[in-house]
């Protein structure tokens, strides 16, 4: 019995047991100077965990009396956040060794909040969805505060801890409340008492907890007040991180309580959903205007992206759910290649995150250029980049779903974002000659950067088969 | 060959790619290998291209050298002309060797040039040939990219601000077009242009937040299409992005936004608009009628007060554009060909005349009017193109641009005497600002001291010129080689058209009863 269910969370056990050996060889060998080591052993174990599972048999799996569930939805989010933390992890090797930040703790304590992410997307139960939610979020305030002697840092760490902990009390409150009324955690046994027309009122209470703790992590409007601060108070690579893996775990978090906690009572939430969607779209396209910080404006940006993808999700529908997770998909590999740019904007050694610095970058770099000239205009959503296809889907999914409404706000919102996308293209080619950057690239960064812009590029041949395997996830949630 | 649209939609893209990929360096050398490449490319494009015209067949109504593939979420890489369209597509690389050509003189950045230029072609291109909805989106939207690079490197002074102008206003236009692309998969299930041709759209009115919308469904769906194409095309009073990245954008930049983008916005409504919302174009026709009417005259006065020479031919293009949906939105066989010619030959005309401001312009690098004066007096060459252009601009018989004015305005006749004689009071403004401009820069005594040594056209831009002069003559005197093209093909769409308007007119008589 124990050993069937074991089974089941098996790569889960395999990265929680590997990251435990190595803090405990680590600490008691080399400490800090095997970091880089470990840094690509970890990075090739999610790689490799990420193979396994997308190759690994299908089917649906239950363990430990329904509180686990592995199903194809579960896989496909984990296949995405282990790639984009291994994925994150090279990246930040070079970066964080010039500057003396990388200790061996970071790759260990990305390795237990990729667990954290595995247990919330795979949770069929509101404990174990709270218990993955608290192991990676507590890994992720320490990362974020990574950088000890940065008043920066470590304020956007403490931020990130105290309003972090007040949306987990939200959920926690939702959740109470969830098991109040329904009598019990399972969200199979929610899903019987949460039906449409007969939800109580506290068990819609409970409902409206959950999701406002659920959007905090999304940093959906008006749950975001964290994120700007945040993004540029980490260093890089943590934001980087802080854009991708945890944004796809919490999405899917939020996909699976609604469907297998609340798929009958879609009416119910569907409101809620499009209007943190219409909200955070418009927010994150009209605060980022006023950004110089191309972090601050990658913050604002993931917050109008969030709510793309909500939009896919407000729809309620199946296809509503692989749009999401479409979106997703494309939303992570754009923003690894963006701050794979990111990490390689230096002057004399030091980082620069202003983005009048790209003056005429175009010049010096045309290649990399080129590339993010690719990446924002997939970001903006302008075709024939693969950004256009992850729009497409989620307006078909929100169209379909009755809510065109929310499709028409989000084209407008789209264009008011374009602009500062533009901005950036226009400062890399059209901008004065000015102080230059260094023409500092490291490999990796560059391989990841282009390859990030190819994918942009020639996605649109056949998506690489996302499409198909986003469509077999969203049909085993809803059905 | 059965993939020969897709030859010739990317052979430009080919080269773009190999001029990207193993062309280094900006010394002299490289730059006249971009050059000779990004013409070789054009040219082999533009002969591929004669090959559609001898396949093509002009008594078939239907969709010819179609080509079909799968592609995602049921969307279909689908290719394919039609008379409506194979003139575009001659049309586009016919202009393109010719602008490339006009480029000589760059200086800067002439790979990433030449790149950007091979990149809108395919781009063009693929706009007129797609048969598919989302793929046409793709086509359309994309060709913003190259032309926001093209204004915001190589443009003028203020060049961000019309670069950006252009962008977001063109953009803001299209995204309201993919929701309403959205809407009719969704409702069709289908994005293929020939089946969507064959769907019939909810025509039956209903209310929209207490609002009644005659016309239903088909009157949003031709709103949304129409926010796209009337900033395209451009209508007044969305034009207002033309003439500032006419005026910012490179000589090259111009004849290609006039001869070829403008005319997508022409397209869109014949490919769509009409055919597949005829209710909805019925109940927008007179809006957009005395919009039309009111671009014509507006735009030719507007035009009158210019001080700058390519302002003042971008404002004549918004007019000329102008009687092109009010031939469209007339909606009969005189209408629709007048509309269709009218933008073949405003392609050569516009082209013409830009390239005209860009020949004194790359001498004295000033457009303004009053820096010239006298130019016949050294230029006589130029003078003579630039009289002939100017001819064709106010539409003297014997040249293109009488053709197609001329059965415009019979076509909106019929329908709407008053669009048409406001309209036509259009022709005589025209004529006004066309002569005035024609005056004052080459006639008079030549006084001012920098054009004392300007110099004649050279060789190279009397071969640009001289396939221009050529193709508007033989339009102006047998313009039935226009004609028989797109006649069976527009006549189908007439058919069509009243057809379904009187099926929608019946069932809600049947409805009544």
């Amino acid at each position: 019995m124990i050993q069937a269910d074991l089974t089941v969370i098996l790569p889960e056990v395999v990265l929680a047991v590997y990251a435990m050996l190595a803090l405990i060889v680590a600490v008691y060998t080399s400490k800090d100077r095997l970091a880089p080591t470990l840094v690509w052993t970890t990075g090739a174990l999610m790689a490799l965990l990420g193979l396994w599972i997308m190759t690994g048999p299908g089917g649906t799996r239950a363990a430990f009396g329904g509180m686990i569930l592995d199903d194809g939805f579960a896989r496909f989010a984990k296949v995405a956040i282990l790639f984009s933390a291994a994925a994150v992890l090279v990246m930040s090797q070079e970066y964080m060794s010039r500057r003396g930040l990388l200790r061996f703790e970071y790759p260990l304590l990305v390795t237990l909040a990729a667990v954290g992410m595995m247990v919330m997307v795979s949770a069929s139960d509101l404990m174990v969805l709270y218990m993955g939610l608290e192991l990676q979020s507590l890994a992720l305030y320490v990362v974020a505060a990574l950088r000890r002697d940065s008043v920066k840092s470590t304020e956007a760490g403490l931020k990130y801890f105290v309003l972090g902990a007040l949306s987990s009390g939200l959920l926690l409150y939702g959740a109470s409340l969830v098991y109040g009324y329904a009598g019990t955690t399972l969200f199979s046994g929610i899903i019987q008492t949460a039906q449409h027309g007969s939800v109580s009122v506290g068990l819609l209470f409970g409902l409206v907890f959950l999701i406002s703790g659920m959007a905090f992590k999304v940093s959906a409007v008006p749950f975001h007040m964290w994120t700007p601060d945040v993004y540029e108070g980490s260093p890089t690579p943590v934001t980087a991180f802080f854009a991708t893996a945890p944004k796809v775990a919490a999405m899917a978090l939020i996909a699976r309580v609604l469907h297998d906690a609340f798929g009958n009572a879609v009416a119910d939430w569907s409101q809620v959903i499009a209007l943190l969607s219409l909200l955070s779209m418009f927010l994150g396209a009209v605060a980022a205007i006023g950004q110089r910080d191309i972090k601050r404006l990658m913050a604002y940006s993931s917050i109008a992206h969030m709510g793309y993808a909500l939009m896919g999700l407000a729809a309620g529908t199946a296809f509503g759910v692989q749009s999401m997770l479409i979106y997703m998909a494309i939303y992570v590999t754009m923003n690894l290649g963006t701050f794979a740019f990111i990490l390689m904007m230096e002057k004399d050694g030091k980082p620069v995150t202003d983005i009048r610095a790209l003056n005429m970058y175009s010049k010096r770099e045309p290649g990399k250029a080129l590339a993010m000239l690719i990446l924002m205009f997939s970001m903006a959503g302008v075709p024939p980049m693969l950004g256009f296809f992850g729009k497409f889907y989620v307006l078909r999914a929100a169209y379909e779903g009755g809510l065109a409404w929310l499709a028409i706000a989000g084209v407008v919102a789209s264009v008011i974002a374009a602009f500062y996308y533009l901005r950036i293209v226009y400062y890399m080619y059209f901008g004065e000659e000015g102080e230059e950057l260094d023409t500092h690239s490291s490999p990796v960064l560059w391989v990841v950067l282009t390859g990030a812009a190819a994918m942009m590029l020639l996605g649109i041949v056949n998506m690489f088969g996302v499409e198909g395997a986003a469509a077999a996830a969203a049909a085993t949630l809803v059905n | 060959m059965d993939n020969l649209l897709s030859i010739v939609t990317f052979i430009p893209a080919l080269a773009a790619l190999i001029l990207a990929l193993f062309l280094r360096g900006e010394d002299a050398a490289a730059q006249r290998n971009a050059k000779w490449v990004a013409m070789f490319a054009t040219s082999v494009t533009f002969l591929v291209s004669l090959a559609i015209y001898s396949g093509f067949d002009p008594a078939d109504t239907g969709f010819q050298m179609v080509e079909e593939g799968e592609w995602l979420l049921g969307l279909k890489y689908k290719m394919g002309v039609d008379g409506i369209s194979v003139l575009f597509v001659l049309l586009t690389t016919f202009i393109m060797p010719l602008s490339i050509l006009a480029s000589w003189q760059v200086k800067t950045r002439v790979k990433e040039y030449m790149i950007a230029f091979l990149l809108l072609e395919t781009l063009m291109l693929g706009v007129f040939m797609a048969l598919d909805l989302v793929l046409f989106y793709l086509f359309f939207e994309a060709g913003l990219i190259p032309m926001f690079l093209i204004i915001g490197i190589w443009g003028g002074k203020d060049r961000i601000y019309a670069s950006f102008k252009f962008f977001l206003y063109t953009f803001l236009g299209s995204v309201l077009m993919l929701v309403a692309m959205v809407a009719m998969f969704a409702d069709a299930g289908t994005t293929d242009i020939e089946m969507l041709l064959a769907h019939e759209f909810a025509s039956d009115g209903f209310s929209v937040l207490g609002f009644h919308v005659l016309g239903g469904m088909q009157t949003l769906l031709f709103l949304a299409f129409f926010a796209s194409f009337a900033v395209k095309i451009p209508m007044w009073p969305v034009h207002t992005w033309l003439p500032d990245a006419h005026v910012q954008a490179p000589t090259a930049g111009s004849v290609v936004l006039a001869a070829i983008m403008l005319k997508m916005g022409g397209y869109g409504f014949l490919r769509f608009s009409l055919p597949m919302f005829p209710v909805g174009s019925e109940v927008m026709a007179p809006l957009v009628l005395w919009m039309s009417a009111i671009a014509i005259v507006y735009t030719s006065l507007v035009a009158l007060v210019q001080d700058d020479m390519k302002k003042l031919i971008a404002y004549s293009s918004v007019a000329h554009m102008g009687f092109v949906t009010m031939g469209i939105f007339a909606a009969n066989q005189q209408g629709l060909d007048g509309a269709i010619f009218q933008m073949v030959s405003h392609g050569f005309i516009s082209a013409a005349l830009f390239l005209c401001v860009g020949v004194i312009y790359d001498r004295m690098h000033t457009r303004d009017i009053d820096a010239y004066g006298g130019l016949v007096n050294r230029m006589p060459a130029y003078a003579l193109v630039f009289m002939f252009f100017t001819m064709g601009n106010v539409g003297l018989p014997g040249t293109s641009g009488f053709i197609g004015e001329f059965l415009t305005m019979m076509g909106a006749f019929q329908v709407n005497t008053w669009v048409t004689a406001v309209a036509a009071s259009g022709v005589i403004f025209s004529a006004c600002y066309a002569l005035w401009l024609y005056r004052r820069v080459v006639f008079g005594d030549l006084i001012k001291e920098s054009l004392k040594t300007i110099q004649d056209m050279s060789a190279r831009e009397k071969w640009i010129f001289a396939p221009l002069v050529a193709m508007t003559l033989l339009l102006g005197v047998y313009p039935s080689l226009v004609t028989d093209i797109i006649g069976p093909s527009t006549t189908a769409l007439i058919d069509k058209f009243d057809t379904a308007l009187a099926a929608a007119e019946a069932a809600t008589q049947h409805a009544s009863n």
